[in-house]
């Protein structure tokens, strides 16, 4: 007897034993500074609320803004990795929305909006962290306005990652036509597609119970 | 070769057809005998082998029910050891408790019998003597001088002395019984003791006597069983299927209590082991606080079995009896500790819960919650206690689970008589379907070929009449 358990013992110790499979959620949410869409600060500290509240232990978050130059760990505002106990992951959460808080108090407009290095910065953080499921948020316009000399014709490793824009509010001038707006979000949609990625819109945020589903 | 190729072997499909119909029938004819006896055969086979398989199954299943009614006898035979044993303890201790008493209570007798027998001679009623010289008066009222004047006096002081005495007997005659009076009401606190001693005594031989007319009952069910009477094996079936039942709604209701622990105290041990641990897909959380929960259920079953309540494991129950006594200390200090950490978790739970819905409301920009409830220690305290006591409500599975499992024994073998008849059945009623099926095939067979088979039927019938009428001229 003790012959035939001590291989099912073993089987069961490999399985225990083996390369664990990575369960958390990574969420990197790039923040659009320039321009008018700075007003749109408020909203997004709310979002960003919610989104603390559906992340648990183990998972990591970032915020960082979009201005002229993105792909730059400085652009990184406030990020996080959830301790394993709830209770000081709880505590993590309050400390991450004060500096939220402070940070949308005392922002700057910038004139350029690098929406591709906050991408690339967003993989190369999410890579990193290692999480099972990776997700980038980017509350912007979608307009992206490059300072003369910035290469960002370069491609994306989206392969895993899902892309959501938030709250892609329109411009005067999608009001006039407003194929430029819809060309804009397919534009994107077709790049992130194109590299692997998945891509979604959220512009109801009355519904964010939608952000991090599936 | 296609149909369309049958049906041209002449110009007219439709005498092609007719003659390959004829050719079919003729050749259905000529192998009539075979086909018949071949189905004949395959049905033959298959009645043989079912009806056989049949009976290989009943014998099964006989050997079953006899195998199920030894297991039956065995464990009623074992229970109602138990019983009858327990009863005899019963009464030993009956026996010895009244005993051991007997000597006092004999002396308690003797005692307040010789007390009231003391009182009783104390007040045995002497009546006052009558005056010795009244005599003396008869003796002076026959003196023959009645105007006497002398004796008038002489008379009437002695009336006067006879008034005075006789008021001094009476007066003493009084005192004495009130005395006696007095000896007799104190009699009775005796006379109630005895009586309340005897009660006592009838009281306990009336115990005594229930109990050897229960032993009496539990021996005659015993030697049922032992005989293994029919009635017996009824009653122990019956009562078996009985407490299959019963023992699995206890353990449902059990199982519903094992889930409120685990939900008390899975939430709070993601604190201790972390919250995204995990071991072959399942939390190591989760994994933790069932651990917990199924060492106290473990710990309940080895605390009942060092208290002879169950007898799961014979080991235990064979150990000496200071060694259980240890046994059953270690097991209860462990279940103790056991539910104060599962108090401290469903305390922890609590704290955690606040904390997150506080989290919760800051992040939501919700202040109206932050504000915790007056009643708030009501729930705290609820869950502290149901941590508390569901441990200890969990060493009670262990008798349940006793019953269960026994009586799952029989349950089993009872639902494999069952099983084991019913497929008995349908392979008797399948050997007979393959029995008449087979004839049925034939007469079907016969059917197809009723032309041919008609026109040899009226041969052999001509034959068979020229035969008679050339029997009946050749005479």
């Amino acid at each position: 007897m003790r012959i035939r358990i001590l291989p099912v013992i073993f089987v069961f110790l490999l399985t225990a034993c083996g390369e664990p499979v990575a369960r958390n959620t990574g969420a990197y949410l790039l923040l659009d500074t320039s321009g008018t869409y700075s007003q749109e600060l408020d909203k997004a500290e709310h979002i960003i609320n919610y989104t603390l509240t559906r992340l648990g232990p183990s998972d990591s978050f970032a915020v960082a803004r979009i201005d002229t130059g993105s792909f730059s760990e400085k652009d990184i505002v406030a990020k996080v990795t959830f301790d394993d106990r709830p209770s000081t992951a709880n505590r993590q959460k309050r400390r991450f929305s004060e500096q939220i808080a402070a940070f949308t108090r005392s922002i700057k407009s910038s004139p350029y909006t690098d929406i591709t290095g906050g991408i690339l910065q967003a993989i190369e953080y999410l890579n990193e962290k290692e999480t099972g499921r990776k997700v980038i948020f980017i509350f912007s316009d979608m307009k992206e306005d490059l300072m003369e000399g910035y290469i960002r014709d370069i491609p994306l490793e989206l392969d895993g990652f899902e892309v959501v824009a938030l709250n892609v509010t329109k411009l005067r001038t999608d009001n006039v036509d407003p194929r430029q707006y819809l060309d804009r979000l397919e534009g994107w949609k077709t790049v992130v597609e194109a590299s692997g990625g998945n891509w979604r819109v959220i512009n109801d945020l009355d519904r964010l119970e939608k952000l991090l589903g599936h | 070769m296609s149909f369309d190729q049958f049906l041209s072997i002449t110009p007219s499909p439709v005498l092609s057809g007719l003659i390959w119909v004829v050719i079919i029938i003729a050749l259905l004819y000529l192998a009539r005998s075979m086909v018949h006896a071949a189905i004949h055969s395959a049905g033959g086979v298959l009645h043989n082998a079912m009806r056989i398989g049949s009976r290989s199954i009943s014998r099964a299943e006989a050997r079953l029910k006899e195998r199920n009614k030894e297991v039956l006898l065995a464990a009623g035979r074992e229970a109602k050891e138990r019983i009858i044993e327990r009863e005899f303890e019963r009464v030993g201790d009956s026996v010895d408790k009244d005993l051991s008493k007997y000597p006092a209570l004999r002396r308690r007798l003797n005692e307040a019998i010789a007390r009231i027998d003391e009182d009783h001679q104390n007040a045995i009623d002497v009546p006052p003597s009558p005056p010795g010289w009244t005599k003396a008066v008869e003796v002076v009222a026959k003196i023959d001088a009645p105007s006497d004047y002398m004796i008038g006096n002489i008379l009437a002081d002695i009336h006067k002395s006879l008034v005075k005495a006789h008021n001094q007997a009476i007066e003493e005659y009084r005192k004495a019984s009130a005395s006696r009076h007095k000896i007799l009401s104190g009699m009775m606190p005796q006379w109630i003791k005895i009586q309340q001693t005897l009660s006592a005594v009838t009281k306990n031989i009336d115990s005594l006597l229930k109990r050897s007319r229960a032993i009496d009952r539990h021996m005659k069910e015993y030697e049922d069983i032992v005989k293994g009477t029919d009635r017996a094996v009824q009653t122990l079936s019956s009562s078996s299927l009985v407490q299959f039942f019963v023992s699995a709604l206890v353990l449902v209701v059990a199982l519903g209590g094992a889930t409120v622990n685990f939900s008390l105290i899975a939430r709070p041990m993601a604190e201790m082991v972390g919250g995204t641990n995990f071991i072959g897909g399942f939390r190591t959380a989760d994994i933790a606080a069932l651990v917990i929960i199924l060492v106290e259920i473990t710990m309940g079953l080895f605390l009942m079995e060092s208290m002879r309540i169950t007898r799961l494991f014979p080991v235990i129950g064979a150990l000496p009896d200071k060694m259980r006594v240890r046994m059953i200390w270690v097991t209860f200090t462990i279940l103790f500790l056991l539910a104060c950490v599962e108090a401290g978790l469903a305390y922890m739970r609590e704290i955690l819960l606040q904390d997150e819905l506080a989290t919760s409301a800051i992040l939501r920009g919700d202040t109206t919650l932050m504000v915790a409830g007056d009643f708030q220690w009501i729930t705290t305290a609820a869950q502290m206690g149901m941590g508390f006591v569901l441990p200890f409500a969990l060493v009670f599975v262990a008798i349940p689970l006793e019953t269960f499992v026994h009586s799952m024994r029989t349950v089993i073998g009872v639902v494999g008589i069952g099983l084991l008849g019913i497929i008995a059945l349908l392979m008797r009623v399948l050997g007979n379907v393959f029995r008449y099926g087979a004839n049925f095939l034939q007469k079907l067979y016969d059917l197809l070929i009723i032309v041919p088979l008609w026109i040899e039927h009226m041969v052999v019938r001509k034959r068979n009449g020229s035969a008679s009428q050339f029997k009946e001229v050749s005479p």
